[in-house]
Parts: C-alpha cells; structure tokens; sequence
C-alpha cells in the first residue's frame, strides 16, 4: 500500500513532465499536421540551458531558491522559445507545400542535429549540478518503508498544473487561441481574415518550446543529471503520451502524460525496473493498432 | 476606382485558369461576374488574394498594386471575402467564428458590430455558442457572409453565396446584398451561377468564359441580351460549355 501511494506521486510527477512536452507534439501537429520529432530534443536543449544557468547562478553566489528558480525559468524559457523559433524557420517552413514526408524526414534531422551540437559543445558525459531544492515531507511509514512527497514533486506538479490551465484559457479564451485554432481548421481561410498565418505557426512553436523548457528545468531540478540523449527517450514517451491522448487534442496530451507517467512508475515498481520503457512502447503500438484516434482525439474521417 | 483588374493571368495548377482578364469596380457599385462552372470565377476571386498568384497582370487596390501582397496583407487593405462553400470554422462556436472575422477590426467596434450582424441574422445570435459545423447550409452562409462584415471591409467579394441554398435562403442573401449596398453604401464584387438574380442586383456585370470576358455591361442590360439569355438563363449552364 505505502508502496503504492510512493508510486502514485512519482508517476504523477513523471506524468506532469511528459504532459508539458507532448502538448508541443500535438499543438503542432495540429497545425501544421506534422509530428515535430526534434521536439524531445528541445526539451533536451532547454535542460541544459537550466544546469548553465544554475551553475552560473551559483558562481555569482545567488543562494536563493525561489529566485534561481524563477531566473533560470525566465532563461530557459527565453533560450529555448529562441531554438524552437529557429527550427520552424530553418528546417520547416521552406518544406511547407512539399510532400508530407519532407518536414518529417527533416524534422529527424534536425533532432540528430540537436543531439551532436550538444554533444560536441557540452560533452558526451552526464553533467550534474548541485542540488537545487532538497527534502521532502515523510507523509507515512509502514514496515520501515517512508512514503517521500519531495518538495520537487510537489514543484512539479504545482508548476504543471499552473501552466495547463493557463495554457487552457490562452488557448479557448483569448484572440491568439482563436487565431490558433481556425489555422488549425482552414489556413487559407484564416489567412484571408487578415490573419498571418506564418507568425501563428511560429507561435505555436515557441509556445510549443517554452512548455518543453518549463519541463526541462524541472526534470533537472528533480534528477539532477542530464545528457545530451534524455531528448530521445522523454521525447517519444511525450510523443506516446499525445497519441494516446489523440493527436492534436490538448487535454488529450495532458491525459496521456498523466497515464504514462502512473504506468511507468507502477511498471517499474511491480514488474520490471529495467523494461519500464517497453510499457511505453507497447502502449504505443497497442494505441496505434486499435485506437489511432486516441482517447480524446477526434476520429480521422469527418464528416463536411 | 476601387478595384482594377488588368490583363490577369493564372493558373490552378496545370490548368489556364484566367487569361487576360480585366475588370474594374468603382466605389458604391454591385458588381456582378457571371459563367459557367470552371469558366473561372472562383479563381479570380482567390487571385485577387494571391491564392493562386497572378502570373502576369495587374491588380490595383484604391490606386496601390497588390498583385505580390502575401494574402493576409491584402485582406488588411479592406478586401473581405465569403468564399465558395462558405469555409466557416466548424468546429468553433457561431461567436468565435465572428470574432475571427473582426480580428482587424477595432476592438472597441466589436460590441457594435457585433449587435448589428445580430439584428441582419437573428439565428446567428440564438445559436451563439453552438459549433458552427452544426448550423444549416443557410445558416452557415449567414454566418460566412457575417464573418465578412464584421471587419468593415470597404469591399465585399461574395463567392456563389446561394449555391445549394433553399429557395427561401437565396431570397434573403440577394436581399441582404442590396440592402448593404443601397443603405451601408457598401461596394459588392459578386461572383454567380445564378445569373437572374445576380443580374438584377448588379449595377454592372461581366460574363466569364474559359478564363476571358467575353461580355459586359448594365445589369438590366446583359439580363436583356439575347445570348446571355440563351446561355445563362433559359439553357441552363452546361450549353455553353462549347
């Protein structure tokens, strides 16, 4: 039992990390109707924005952990909305009116791009960083085993669930969200309302990368290591999560990361510690053999 | 003048669309272009927002060339367009379809706006917050037409509004269309197959044939002409296809 409720905290922070990346996943494949597969790599970058920032925070003698924290927020999410800018720009928009294939096959270029520039300019090493935000709340014992709820859980899921609602209204309530939305549904249309159709795009990638850099800083944050491959694997877990939810639906994803994240954890836990990643995968094929359309996601053929 | 068209060229793809086409539009006209299906009407009307692009050819907004402009860059000279097959935004509700179209309007004249596109379709504001994908053909015509309005264009450019419409629908659009124009003064460029009503309601028509225009004149006029007669209103459309 207190295994249990230990394995339902730690699932639902991983969840609340993994809804954060696969909301870009499956805003830009609504948009542009294209799986961005250099997202996770993004997520990678921004990551390592957070352990220079940190690490600079630190050598200016910033002890304060709040306002390290914000501080390297604010330059990860800066940084980071920058790289996902650039991307769009460089490898996608001079695709737009090509084959279907054409971005995706430059999307997995642009990820191995990603991956080697961290690589040859960070090193191929794990890079650690001191620890930010220690301890935690022991919320019950039962045979000598602690049920833990650290504080960076607690950030976490707190900064998450901020974000998604926040999120949620920019994207029902406001001129932008709406904008958003009918590019999503008819992009000539909207832009003969005047609209600009490319700013949106590259909007919604930024907007994409500044939920991805939110979810770097605080896995750093939480684990304390990074490498220049974390991008990969969180990367197609965020994209398992999106397609589980229904691709190009919003609270689709932040259900699927949720649902990947408890799975992984009780997998870990009950199962198999080292084939936790193969639940994710299965769960992937399993979706994409029965349910394409996700649990939320509208189905493929619509009527007109 | 407000809008001229001269000598443009397109192409839809391999296909010649519009081959030296002129036509102009002066402030408070209804301007009406008739022709067959695929003489090419809708190509035209999308050309004037470079959706194709022309490929030579001029088009002339209240005296600046817009030929190159990117698409939302000519909407915001005031051109508005209810495109063929209306294109309203179905899976967002009959409200936000109407704030999209008033995106470049002012803010402050939304409310106003709003209230007076509520007063011309009173089904628009009963169904508020209904998805625009579930309204009626009609309906969503309204709702296009509206979506058009509520950036106060200073020209209106209608795409076959009543194609498929109910008998009674049809009679309230060309009753809308002269009334915009007869009390709001506004300039109407309107693109039909059913060339009867148009032609009553237009000041000026062209006819279009095989991407040319092959006729124009008065209204009353081309409703008079024995060959538009013949092509447009007795024989149906498919006897000039030749």
């Amino acid at each position: 039992m207190a295994l249990a409720l230990q394995q339902l905290i730690n699932g639902l922070t991983l969840g609340a990390v993994y809804g954060l990346i696969a909301i870009g996943y499956t805003m830009v494949y609504g948009i542009i109707g294209m799986i961005n597969f250099a997202h996770g790599d993004i997520y990678m970058v921004s990551a390592f924005i957070a352990v220079t920032a940190f690490t600079a925070l630190s050598m200016a003698d910033i002890s304060s952990v709040p306002l390290s924290l914000l501080l390297v927020l604010l330059v990860a999410v800066l940084f980071t909305s920058v790289y996902g800018w650039a991307v769009e720009r460089t490898a996608y928009r001079p695709l737009r009116g090509s084959t279907r294939l054409a971005p995706l096959i430059s999307a997995i270029g642009m990820s191995i791009f990603l991956q080697n520039m961290v690589q040859l300019t960070q090193g191929a090493r794990v890079k650690p960083i001191a620890p930010v935000l220690v301890g935690g709340i022991d919320l019950l014992s039962v045979d000598g085993f602690t049920v833990r709820l650290a504080y960076s859980q607690i950030l976490i899921v707190l900064v998450t669930v901020a974000l998604m609602a926040g999120f949620t209204y920019l994207i029902t309530k406001t001129s932008f969200g709406r904008q958003q939305r009918s590019c999503e549904q008819d992009r000539t249309m909207t832009a003969l309302l005047g609209i600009n159709v490319d700013r949106t795009i590259s909007l919604t990638f930024m907007l994409g990368a500044a939920l991805a850099a939110v979810a770097g800083v605080m896995v750093t944050v939480y684990y304390g290591v990074v490498d220049f491959y974390i991008g990969f694997v969180a990367g197609i877990k965020a994209f398992t999560a999106a397609v589980l939810g229904g691709i190009g639906s919003l609270p689709g994803a932040m259900l699927g990361g949720l649902i990947i994240g408890l799975i992984e954890a009780f997998w870990a836990a009950y199962l198999s510690a080292e084939y936790k990643d193969v639940a994710t995968f299965a769960i992937l094929i399993l979706v994409l053999m029965f349910r394409p359309s996700g649990l939320l996601g509208r189905p493929e053929v619509e009527k007109v | 003048m407000m809008l001229q068209l001269s000598g443009v060229h397109a192409h839809y793809g391999p296909i010649h669309a519009l081959r030296g086409v002129d036509i102009d539009v002066q402030v408070g006209e209804v301007v009406t272009l008739i022709g067959a299906n695929g003489a090419g009407k809708s190509t035209l009307m999308m050309t004037l927002f470079g959706q194709p692009r022309a490929s030579s050819g001029r088009v002339v907004f209240n005296g600046e060339d817009i030929t190159a402009l990117a698409t939302h860059a000519i909407a915001r000279r005031g051109i508005s367009l209810v495109p063929e097959g209306r294109r309203i935004f179905p899976r967002m509700s009959v409200l936000e379809n109407l704030q999209m179209g008033a995106v470049l309007g002012e803010p402050a004249n939304f409310a106003i706006d709003l209230k007076r596109m509520h007063a011309l379709f009173p089904i628009l504001e009963e169904r508020g917050l209904q998805r625009a994908g579930t309204l009626s053909g009609g309906e969503q015509q309204m709702l296009a037409i509206a979506r058009a309005l509520m950036s106060r264009p200073q020209l209106l450019l209608l795409d076959e509004p009543s194609l498929g419409l109910a008998p009674l629908y049809i009679k309230k659009i060309f009753q809308i269309i002269r009334e915009l124009n007869r009390d709001h003064g506004m300039t109407i460029l309107l693109v039909e197959q059913n060339a009867h009503h148009a032609l009553r309601v237009a000041h000026r028509g062209y006819v279009l044939q095989h991407g040319r225009i092959i006729l124009a004149g008065g209204g009353r006029e081309l409703l008079a002409n024995p060959e538009v007669r013949a092509a447009y209103l007795e024989g149906g459309h498919a006897a000039t296809a030749a």
